[in-house]
């Protein structure tokens, strides 16, 4: 159920402030969450001021800068430092996004840094990604086919028969689009949320995949698939430039035409 | 892992921009609810019409009100936003219309439209 405030464990409380050396002059501010599972306190900012002059340019480069330099307690995921791995997703200054791939110049003074919306926080920036993983997996998101593979040679594709997976593949599950919307804070239990449900979608346009109605069948539910109500936060949102809503509009559209038969 | 029971939920409405399109989409459902509440007036409006001259003048003076004003062009306006967002739906159930860059001007489109509705009435009534 909807619930718009955030529990008691959860509300935030003012945290300390590392200030720069005097020596700065290109400063900016970094307000950060913190949680520690270790401490029975609740979660608190910390601000962050860091010199410019001798960060990188993208806003990982400044936590990475933090971690190194100011406060080695800071926790957080990132591994390729260039958006295709999915690990960095956090919400910055209010949207969600990769920080390897967004400049710090994009962003007005201060900029606020928080663990990914409406989620169950493991430490600092850490949210628990278990259940989003699960309902991953619960779409089937490899090939499943009914006939025999071809003895001599892969299962072909024309080259439009690939491009329908364009703007697909790309998909790094980051889940920045999925905790950008309300329907799956509300929700998230039992709506696949638009990460998963544009996967799904892959899938059922993949042209080699030979179990469309089967997979139609599962999502044709009041909550897997049912619960969008195109707010659009997700399409706003990816920072692959995607489009998860139209995704699903898609697939209520196969859904439709299955039916029309 | 001390607390692992009780991890915190990390801030969702509290912090989230919501953009132009999820501000539309929630006001659609307020206006929804508020429309049919106010349909309980229309009602009212209809039975003072059959009442008799006597009831349908009290109700007059009322709307004469400006606070009794205002609720009712901001009913009919809310009534033409509500409607140009769902047509919008329709739109977006045949699968057009979710392109990135269309995304603001479509909303704005949408809010410009059932204002000049709401004029149109204004300038007819």
């Amino acid at each position: 159920m909807a619930e718009f405030t955030l529990p008691k464990n959860s509300t935030l409380i003012k945290g300390q402030t590392y200030k720069a050396a005097d020596t700065a002059t290109n400063i900016r501010k970094f307000e950060v969450y913190r949680w520690d599972p270790e401490t029975a306190e609740n979660p608190r900012i910390d601000v962050y001021e860091v010199d410019m002059d001798t960060c990188g340019p993208m806003v990982l480069d400044a936590i990475l800068k933090i971690k190194n330099e100011i406060d080695s307690s800071l926790t957080f995921r990132r591994s390729c430092r260039e958006g295709v791995c999915g690990s960095c997703a956090m919400n910055v200054n209010g949207k969600n996004t990769l920080v390897c791939t967004k400049a710090i110049d994009e962003y007005p003074d201060t900029i606020k840094i928080f663990p990914l919306p409406h989620m169950e926080v493991v430490k600092d920036l850490v949210p628990d990604m278990t259940h989003f993983y699960a309902q991953y997996a619960s779409i089937k998101p490899w090939i499943e086919t009914q006939t025999p593979a071809p003895s001599d040679t892969e299962r072909l594709q024309s080259k439009e028969d690939r491009e329908a997976l364009d703007g697909l593949y790309e998909c790094v599950l980051c889940a920045c689009c999925s905790t950008s919307c309300p329907s799956y804070w509300w929700n998230g239990d039992r709506y696949l949320g638009p990460a998963v449900l544009l996967q799904a979608y892959r899938w059922l346009v993949d042209t080699r995949d030979e179990n469309t109605g089967e997979r139609l069948d599962e999502l044709e539910d009041p909550f897997k698939l049912y619960r969008c109500h195109t707010i659009m936060n997700c399409t706003d949102t990816c920072p692959k430039g995607l489009n998860p809503a139209k995704a699903i509009a898609e697939t209520k559209k196969l859904l439709v035409q299955r039916k029309l038969g | 892992m001390v607390n692992k029971n009780s991890r915190p939920t990390s801030p969702h409405l509290q912090v989230y921009q919501l953009p132009l399109t999820g501000i539309i989409s929630i006001t659609h459902r307020m206006t929804g609810v508020m429309l049919s509440a106010g349909l309980i007036f229309f009602v009212y409006l209809l039975y003072a019409i059959l009442a008799g001259a006597d009831a349908y003048q009290a109700l007059q003076v009322t709307l004469q009100f400006w606070l009794a004003k205002l609720i009712y062009w901001g009913f009919i306006y809310a009534l033409f936003f509500h409607c140009c967002h769902g047509v919008r739906h329709l739109i977006w159930d045949t699968g057009i219309g979710f392109s990135r860059e269309t995304l603001n001007r479509y909303a704005i489109i949408e809010l410009a439209v059932s204002l000049v509705l709401t004029l149109i009435v204004f300038l007819f009534l």
